[in-house]
C-alpha cells in the first residue's frame, strides 16, 4: 500500500504540473469555438507563448527578479494575442477556411519562434532560465493526510491559476450577457445579428481570448516543463489541448477535467517504468491515450460530443 | 478579368506577397534579403547536383500535394498526410529490409506495402466519418500523434531498444546509379517518376473513371450526389483509403529512396502540413500539384543554402511557406481585390 501511494505522490502532482499548460489553451479554445471559429492553430499560438515566455523571462530577469516567471506570462498572453489577431482578420473578415488558416498559424508560429531563436541565440536553443514558476504549499490543505501531499504541496502557481481561470471562464461563458452573446454567435449567427449582436466583433474577441489563453499555457508549459525553448518545446501540446476542449465537450471545466485526465496520462507514460505494477504497460500506449479517446469521444461511444452548431462557418451578412 | 484568370492569379499573388513579406522579415531582422533570395535562388538551381538534390525533395512533396488534393475534391479534409506518410514510411523500410526476393517482386511489394499502411490509416478516419458522421479534421489530427507513436514504438522493439531500423536491401531500393551520376552524385532516385506516375492515376481517376465522376459530385453536393443515386458513404471512405495510399507512398520516397531506413522522430516530418500547401496552391488539380511541389520543394531544399551562403535561419523559408498558405486561404479578399481592380479600369 505504501508504494503505491509513494507512486501517487510522484503521479498526482506531475499530472496537475503537465495539466496546467494544457487548461489554460482549452479553455482558449473553448472561447474561440463556441464563438464559432474553429481554431486548430492553438499548438502554434502556445509555440508562440513558450518562445516569449522564455525569452522575455531570459532578457528581463534582473529587473522583475522573482516576480519575472509571471510577467513573462503576461507577455507572452499579449504577443500571442495579437498573434492570433491574423487568424481573426482571416477567419472571421477574410472568410478564409478557419481549418487552413489554423495550419498556417501553426507553421507560421514555430517558424518565427526558431527565426527569431536561431538570430537571437546563434543556436537551435535557448539558454535555461533562472528564475522557474514558484511551487506553494497550501497552508491548512496541506496537513490533510494522504490528500494533503498529493494535491497541497509545492504546486505550481500557475496550476492554481489554470483552475482559476477554468472556473472564471465558467462563470463567463454561463452567468454573464457576454457569455450568452458568445454562445449565441456560435451556435446561430443570424439569429444573433436579428437581435442586435455585432457577430464579427464578439468573434474576434473570442478569438483574441483564445489567443492569449493558449499563450499564457505555452509559457506555463516552457517555465515549469522544459525552462529553455527550442524546436520540441511544445510539440504536440496544443493539439492534446485542442482534444481536451472536445473531450470536454467545449464546456470550460469538462475541458479542465479532460486536461487534467490528459496530463495524467503523460505523467504515466514518462514515469510507467518506475511504477510496480506499470512496468510492463508499453509507454506508447500511455502516449496515444489522449488522441485514441478523443476519437472514441467523438465517435459518440461515451456519449456524442456535438461542437456548436455555426462552427467554421464565416458570418456574411444577409445571406441565409 | 474572367473567372480563370483570377484562378490562376490569386496563388501567383499569394506567392508573391508570400515572398515580399519574407523579404520585410528579413529587412527588419536586419539581413539582406537580396542575398537571402540569391541563396534560396543558388539553393535550388546553383548547379546539377543542387537541381538533383531539388528534383528529389520534389517527388514527397508531389504525393503529399495529392494526398490532400484528392480528399478535397470529395470535400474531406485529409490533415492525417503528416500520419499516413509516416506509417507509409515504416511500411515500406520494414518490407524492404525484412524480406529477400528479387528487385521486380521486392520494390513493388515495398510501394505496395506503403500504400496500404497510408490506405489503412485513412481508412479509420474515412469510416468515422462515413458511418458517424464524425468530423474528418480532428481525426486525422489525432490519427497523426497515434501514428508518431505507434511508428517509434514499433521502431523501438524491432531494433530490440535501437533508435532506427537497418537499412532496407537492395532489391527494393528506388536508388538509381544512372540519376546519380546524372547530377553530380546526388541522392535522385526514380522516385519522382514514381510521383509522376501517381498524378497521372490521379488524372485518370477523377477524369477519366466513373469513380471519380462520382467522388467530386459527392464533394460539390452530397445531397444532389445521394438522390442521383451514389453511395455517398462508400465514397468518401474510398476518397479516405485512396488519399491515404497517395500519402503513404509519400512516405516510401523517404524509405526507399532517400534514407534508405526509418528512425525514430521526436515530431514530425512536416511533408504532410506542406502537402495541404502544395494542394491548395495547385487549386487540388494533378497538374497544379506538381506545380506547388515543385514550388515549395524547391523552397524547402534550396533554404538549406541561406544559413551558409547568407547567415539567415533556414525557418524564413518556414515563414514564407506559411505566410503564403495564409494568403491563399484569404483568396477571397484577394478576388475581391482584384475584381474591384478590374471594374475600376472597365470603368476608364
Amino acid at each position: 500500500m505504501s508504494t503505491f501511494l509513494n507512486v501517487l505522490y510522484i503521479i498526482v502532482p506531475l499530472s496537475i504540473a503537465y495539466a496546467a499548460p494544457l487548461i489554460f489553451t482549452a479553455i482558449g479554445g473553448v472561447f474561440s469555438e463556441r464563438s464559432g471559429v474553429i481554431n486548430i492553430g492553438l499548438e502554434g499560438l502556445m509555440v508562440m507563448g513558450a518562445f516569449v515566455g522564455i525569452v522575455f523571462n531570459l532578457f528581463f530577469v534582473d529587473t522583475f527578479g522573482a516576480w519575472t516567471p509571471w510577467v513573462s506570462i503576461l507577455a507572452a498572453m499579449l504577443v500571442s494575442s495579437i498573434f492570433s489577431l491574423m487568424h481573426a482578420v482571416a477567419s472571421i473578415s477574410f472568410r478564409a477556411d478557419q481549418v487552413v488558416s489554423g495550419v498556417a498559424i501553426n507553421l507560421l508560429g514555430i517558424a518565427i519562434a526558431l527565426f527569431s531563436v536561431k538570430m537571437i541565440f546563434g543556436k537551435g536553443q535557448t539558454d535555461f532560465i533562472q528564475e522557474k514558476i514558484p511551487r506553494f504549499n497550501i497552508p491548512f490543505l496541506q496537513d490533510i493526510p494522504v490528500l494533503g501531499p498529493m494535491f497541497f504541496k509545492s504546486v505550481y502557481g500557475s496550476s492554481i491559476l489554470a483552475i482559476s481561470v477554468a472556473i472564471l471562464a465558467w462563470f463567463i461563458i454561463y452567468k454573464t450577457p457576454f457569455g450568452l452573446r458568445l454562445r449565441s454567435v456560435g451556435e446561430h449567427p443570424m439569429a444573433a445579428d436579428t437581435m442586435g449582436i455585432k457577430v464579427n466583433r464578439i468573434r474576434y474577441i473570442a478569438v483574441l481570448v483564445s489567443g492569449g489563453l493558449a499563450g499564457m499555457g505555452g509559457a506555463v508549459y516552457a517555465q515549469t516543463m522544459t525552462n529553455d525553448f527550442g524546436h520540441a518545446t511544445i510539440n504536440g501540446q496544443g493539439f492534446m489541448a485542442l482534444a481536451a476542449m472536445i473531450f470536454g465537450k467545449w464546456h470550460p471545466i469538462g475541458a479542465m477535467g479532460a486536461a487534467i485526465f490528459f496530463g495524467f496520462a503523460q505523467a504515466l507514460a514518462i514515469n510507467s517504468s518506475s511504477i510496480p505494477f506499470m512496468e510492463n504497460v508499453p509507454s506508447f500506449i500511455l502516449y496515444i491515450l489522449p488522441y485514441v479517446l478523443t476519437i472514441v469521444a467523438l465517435a459518440g461511444f461515451i456519449g456524442k460530443a456535438n461542437g456548436p452548431k455555426a462552427l467554421g462557418d464565416p458570418y456574411v451578412k444577409g445571406s441565409r | 478579368m474572367s473567372n480563370r484568370i483570377i484562378n490562376v492569379l490569386v496563388p501567383v499573388i499569394s506567392i508573391i506577397l508570400g515572398l515580399l513579406v519574407g523579404a520585410v522579415v528579413m529587412l527588419v531582422s536586419g539581413y539582406d534579403p537580396i542575398a537571402g533570395y540569391a541563396a534560396l535562388w543558388n539553393g535550388i538551381f546553383g548547379d546539377t547536383y543542387a537541381i538533383g538534390e531539388t528534383i528529389r525533395q520534389i517527388s514527397p512533396y508531389i504525393l503529399a500535394g495529392l494526398a490532400v488534393a484528392f480528399a478535397f475534391r470529395t470535400g474531406l479534409f485529409n490533415i492525417g498526410v503528416e500520419g499516413q506518410l509516416i506509417v507509409g514510411w515504416f511500411a515500406a523500410a520494414y518490407v524492404g529490409m525484412a524480406f529477400e526476393l528479387p528487385k521486380f517482386i521486392h520494390l513493388p511489394l515495398a510501394l505496395l506495402a506503403a500504400a496500404a499502411a497510408g490506405a489503412i490509416w485513412g481508412l479509420i478516419p474515412g469510416l468515422l466519418k462515413a458511418t458517424l458522421k464524425v468530423h474528418e479534421v480532428i481525426v486525422t489530427i489525432m490519427m497523426n500523434y497515434i501514428a508518431l507513436h505507434i511508428v517509434n514504438a514499433l521502431i523501438k522493439s524491432i531494433s530490440h531498444g535501437g533508435f532506427k531500423l537497418d537499412k532496407i536491401q537492395e532489391t527494393a531500393s528506388l536508388r538509381s546509379d544512372f540519376l546519380s551520376e546524372l547530377t553530380d552524385f546526388s541522392t535522385l532516385h526514380y522516385g519522382i517518376f514514381v510521383a509522376l506516375f501517381m498524378v497521372f492515376i490521379m488524372w485518370f481517376l477523377l477524369d477519366r473513371m466513373k469513380l471519380g465522376y462520382e467522388l467530386k459530385s459527392v464533394g460539390f453536393n452530397e445531397n444532389a450526389a445521394e438522390y442521383a443515386g451514389m453511395n455517398v458513404k462508400k465514397n468518401i471512405v474510398m476518397a479516405m483509403v485512396i488519399s491515404g495510399a497517395f500519402a503513404g507512398l509519400g512516405g516510401a520516397m523517404e524509405a526507399l529512396g532517400t534514407f534508405g531506413n526509418i528512425s525514430a522522430r521526436a515530431g514530425f516530418t512536416g511533408i504532410g502540413f506542406d502537402g495541404i500547401a502544395v494542394a491548395l496552391l495547385g487549386a487540388n488539380t494533378p497538374l497544379g500539384v506538381i506545380f506547388g511541389a515543385s514550388l515549395f520543394g524547391s523552397l524547402k531544399y534550396g533554404a538549406n543554402n541561406m544559413p551558409n551562403a547568407a547567415d539567415i535561419p533556414i525557418e524564413i523559408v518556414s515563414i514564407v511557406i506559411a505566410l503564403i498558405i495564409f494568403f491563399v486561404a484569404s483568396g477571397y479578399i484577394i478576388r475581391v481585390g482584384l475584381l474591384r481592380l478590374s471594374k475600376k479600369k472597365e470603368a476608364k
